[in-house]
């Protein structure tokens, strides 16, 4: 790398607010990589110098603390409305202390309560309220029953039969139909380096360009949706202005800069309760500015750290009122604020700035925390001095995950952000209609079954024999499979371009919108569960003798295995192929169909941490998995099956086609300290190289968990959701959630109390 | 199988293909020498050791027979992660010497890839055995691992039901063959935990010139489970591992004689 030959920059703008930043396209026209790339200021040191968290943020963080501390004894939410619905200026000012907060803005008058979005569903916010022990307001209840349709209802409206049995025996589950989609990233960055006026100006323009000779439905929903985004932008001004700020025109040092862009992501929480609502990838924008305010000697350290885990402690207080269902299926109440850090740009240069550093600071600062969900743009290149960094604090931490930039750039250049977990998408120039996921295990049993369900003996696929051989062949399975791979696809992008459909029209995400090119790609995302379940079945049917156990009906409900059969996991091609074929397969049948908006398809592998109810909807599977058992979360291997270490169960995963599942491919490892080396300089050192590995064998996202005890006692519980834990000691290694629990206690007294 | 190995017949495990016996891989070993290794266990011990964490790899007929071939196709992929952590392949067990033909033509076909290669012995060695072939093992071979379990004979015998001069006699043929070495000591209480007993030990590898470093590694009872699998008792019921200031007090033991001694 040659850093120094590239840190040369032409001559600096030196009028108005852009003073001292370096000219270009970007003042023109709405371009925030444009400024980035010419503007920010590599970091190729390493942490020292980083300031600790101050008196001030201690004592700010100290009292959401508290708050936290009483939320999580209520069981439930602090506090919640119940008679205005949330929108961007609904709510009077918040604040946690207003005399300490450097950075601020609350979803509603006060920390931690929440407010309520109707739009994407009323019966959602009413079963939420009535839970928690609140009546709603008969007043909402009734204009959003009597006079406002919901994207709930809407969507009920338009589903047919089909839909109907398919969402309700969990063929296709967890869609975005009775709440927000989420997933959709606004470029918050764009009110802090143009102001709201620029933006505005650029809208009305595209807005005024649209052809009038040409006016059909296409053009109507995006005159409509224009209009929208215009009132939107009014409204971020409204609620900035009852903050006392003045967001109209472009930030003017890095306090103004955090604060704008923040408030930009406030104005999108306010008014959609998405799944995910991820902020976008600022840390390296920020820097820009603080950059600038450093070297004029107007900002310290101290200060510029201050502005960032202000807005991390903003970010980790994002609250919606959802129901304990929701919150069940996503085990918690996650929000995944997602900011994306590091990753190198298309020049080569690294995007790591001292703010990628000052982000990661806030765990020290602020302690481990899942939200921001903190994502780390991999590559080899990155400076060696970030790696190390990274590899402490998520060995520290367990609060890091890792997606490889070198197989992203190609697809999306140098200025996207991830949404949700793996979701790669252009920063204010692409979106996503969030598809949530088709259950492939559930599927093959379909297959099986002649399309009818294993678990209620109902018909739901087309019609067929069921599969009358005492023994399986394998073509013959792999050829029904296809056959209904190929039918579900079909309903389940008919399914999605009703949502999307829906949600556009009742709930749209106005606040978010306006920070998006009015041009813009839209990919569908689809996904699947049950991959290593599938590729395994499949395998055991190929190489060993797998026989069905039929019902009284004559519907398969078991399997009796005989002989050996290659596992996903182990790096072993006689499986993988299998793997990699099913997600192709899949992937290409969900090309077949049109999509709404023509959206572009695509696919995760992915299941969030839902992966133990999908078990509980599915029968028994071919590959030896009993009826309701939890699946392997996302792409990973049925935890027990992998038998050759983690780095083999990471190549089996890295095989996975990403140019077929370019919605991201996730896989979680949950490993102790002491499996990742003897001391802290080799943890961090082979971390570095097992990441370095994974992503150069085209691996594309890795949860790195390394476990403290409670996370040790959370996997005796919940063996499915760490399902590789490797524990090791010299020449010895074992699966934790093999062991009796028994022998896990003691693994647990030695790990964490014993010396090792 | 290839011609080449055809000279190496006389004394392997399978004489036409020069398999060995496995009982497992890891595919991210972080402890066994340096670096993230690619770590082989082989199947069979001659040592009974009351304390064995791998109780599983002692019966020598057991595991599944792989070929050099085999087991290289198998260690290939990891090549990219060895590089990037400077680490490399470790032959375990077990005791890997009990199937040192084959694993003499697995290090010789690493040392043509470059790739680091790692021996971890209990160094029972009979006498007739320090021929050719042992010296040209060693010479594939970067780095041993010497498990010394006590010096006093006695004492070995009573953890390991074998005595201790073959290994003590392999620790001398490794120092005259000045090859880089780890002694590896399992600290157990009330067996090995006695620092008038390091310190003697700590007089013997102090003058050997080739111990880089002694890992002084705490009993711990994770491998328990496996006895049961074999329905036999575990010896060591009421042993608890031992505490911190037990092993600082060994480690003190060893760097007095100017050793880098580790714990864990």
């Amino acid at each position: 790398m040659h850093l120094e030959n590239l840190s040369e920059k032409p001559e600096e703008n030196t009028e108005g607010v852009w003073a001292g930043f370096t000219p270009g396209n970007w003042q023109q026209n709405v371009d925030v990589r444009d400024f980035i790339q010419r503007n920010y200021t590599v970091y190729a040191g390493d942490s020292s110098f980083l300031c600790e968290a101050t008196v001030r943020t201690r004592n700010l963080w100290g009292q959401v603390l508290e708050l936290i501390k009483r939320e999580n004894a209520s069981g439930g939410p602090l506090d919640f409305d119940t008679e205005v619905p949330s929108s961007i200026n609904s709510h009077a000012p918040g604040f946690i202390d207003r005399s300490l907060e450097k950075i601020v803005g609350l979803q509603t008058e006060a920390p931690l309560k929440r407010g309520i979005i109707p739009y994407g569903g009323i019966r959602m916010v009413q079963t939420s309220t009535e839970v928690y022990g609140k009546a709603l307001s008969p007043r909402i209840n009734e204009i959003f029953t009597k006079y406002r349709k919901t994207h709930n209802q809407g969507v009920f409206d338009a589903y047919d039969a089909t839909i109907r049995k398919c969402r309700k025996v969990g063929v296709i589950t967890g869609l975005p139909d009775a709440y927000g989609r989420g997933r959709i990233i606004g470029d918050c960055r764009r009110v802090a380096l143009y102001g709201i006026d620029f933006l505005l100006k650029e809208k009305q323009k595209d807005k005024d360009s649209l052809d009038p000779a040409h006016i059909d439905e296409a053009s109507i929903r995006l005159r409509e949706e224009l209009a929208e985004q215009l009132r939107a932008l009014q409204s971020m001004k409204k609620m900035a202005a009852s903050y006392g700020f003045d967001i109209s025109r472009p930030a003017t040092n890095a306090q103004e800069a955090t604060q704008w862009t923040y408030f930009g992501y406030l104005a999108a929480i306010k008014s959609q309760n998405g799944a995910a609502m991820s902020i976008g990838r600022i840390s390296t924008f920020l820097d820009i500015y603080m950059e600038r305010d450093l070297a004029h000697g107007v900002l310290t350290e101290a200060e510029a750290q201050e502005l960032v885990d202000d807005l991390v402690i903003k970010l980790r207080m994002v609250r919606f009122l959802r129901t304990p269902e929701y919150d069940e299926l996503f085990s918690g109440d996650p929000t995944w604020v997602t900011e994306s850090l590091g990753g190198v740009g298309e020049d080569g240069r690294p995007l790591v700035t001292k703010t990628s550093f000052r982000v990661l600071q806030t765990l020290y600062n602020l302690g481990p925390a899942p939200e921001p969900n903190l994502t780390v743009l991999w590559s080899d290149s990155l400076p060696a001095n970030f790696k190390r960094f990274c590899a402490r604090v998520s060995i520290d931490t367990s609060s890091i995950q890792y997606e490889n930039d070198n197989l992203m750039r190609p697809k999306f250049g140098d200025d996207y952000g991830i949404a949700c977990c793996v979701s790669a998408m252009r920063l204010g120039k692409q979106m996503q209609f969030f598809g949530a996921r088709a259950n492939l295990a559930k599927m093959l049993l379909y297959a099986i079954n002649g399309g009818r369900d294993e678990l209620l003996g109902v018909q739901i696929g087309p019609e067929m024999p069921v599969l009358p051989d005492a023994v399986l062949d394998f073509d013959t399975v792999m050829e029904r499979f296809d056959t209904y791979m190929e039918w579900l696809a079909r309903v389940y992008i008919n399914t999605l371009n009703i949502i999307h459909y829906m949600h556009d029209r009742y709930s749209y995400e106005s606040a978010l919108m306006a920070l998006h090119d009015t041009e813009l790609v839209r990919t569908m995302a689809c996904g699947v569960a049950g991959l290593s379940i599938v590729a395994d079945s499949l395998s055991a049917i190929r190489h060993a003798e797998v026989r069905p156990v039929f019902d009284k009906h004559g519907v398969v409900v078991d399997f009796t295995v005989a002989g050996d059969f290659p596992r996903f996991g182990n790096n072993d091609d006689r499986v993988d192929s299998i793997a990699q074929d099913v997600v192709s397969r899949f992937m290409n049948h969900l090309r077949s169909n049109p999509t709404y908006r023509d959206s572009i398809p695509t696919q995760s592998i992915l299941t969030i941490t839902s992966n133990v109810v999908y078990g509980k909807k599915t029968g028994s599977t071919p590959d030896g998995r009993k009826s309701g058992e939890a699946f392997a979360p996302g792409a990973n291997p049925m935890h027990g099956r992998d038998e050759k270490g983690a780095l083999a169960s990471l190549l089996s995963v890295a095989k996975l086609p990403y140019d077929d599942a370019e919605d991201g491919i996730s896989y979680t490892m949950s490993i102790v300290p002491s499996a990742l080396g003897r001391d802290d300089d080799s943890r961090m050192h082979n971390l570095i190289s097992i990441l370095d590995g994974y992503f150069l064998a085209k691996g594309h996202h890795v949860n790195v968990n390394v476990l403290n005890q409670q996370t040790l006692k959370d996997a005796m519980e919940h063996p499915e959701e760490h399902p590789q834990l490797t524990i090791r000691v010299s020449g010895y290694a074992v699966n934790f959630v093999k062991l009796t629990r028994e022998q896990q206690l003691e693994v647990i007294s030695r790990t964490f109390h014993e010396n090792m | 199988m290839q011609p080449a190995f055809s000279e190496l017949h006389t004394r392997s495990v399978d004489a036409r293909h020069l398999l060995a016996r496995i009982h497992s891989f890891e595919s991210m070993g972080t402890v066994d020498g340096p670096g993230t290794r690619f770590v082989v266990f082989l199947q069979g011990c001659q040592f009974r050791c009351n304390y064995c964490h791998n109780r599983d790899t002692w019966d020598p007929d057991a595991g599944r027979l792989y070929s050099v071939t085999d087991l290289f196709t198998e260690i290939l992929p990891y090549i990219p992660f060895i590089d990037a952590s400077g680490g490399g392949v470790t032959v375990s067990g077990g005791e890997p010497l009990l199937q040192r033909e084959f694993v003499r033509v697995l290090f010789k076909a690493m040392n043509f890839q470059g790739i680091h290669t790692c021996l971890d012995t209990n160094g029972h060695v009979q006498a007739s055995a320090y021929d050719e072939e042992m010296d040209k093992l060693l010479r594939s071979t970067d780095l041993v691992l010497l498990d010394i379990k006590h010096l006093d004979e006695q004492k070995h015998f009573a953890i390991t039901q074998v005595g201790n001069r073959r290994t003590l006699r392999f620790a001398r043929y490794l120092q005259e063959m000045n090859k880089a070495t780890w002694i590896r000591h399992v600290v157990v209480p009330g067996q090995s935990d006695n620092p008038d007993d390091a310190r003697r030990l700590a007089e013997f590898l102090a003058p050997m010139g080739n111990v880089e470093k002694v890992e002084l590694l705490p009993y711990h009872t994770l491998g328990k489970h496996k006895w049961t699998e074999f329905e036999s008792t575990y010896p060591l019921q009421d042993v608890a591992p031992p505490n911190r200031e037990a092993m600082l007090a060994l480690q003190a033991v060893f760097e007095e004689f100017d050793l880098v001694a580790t714990i864990g």
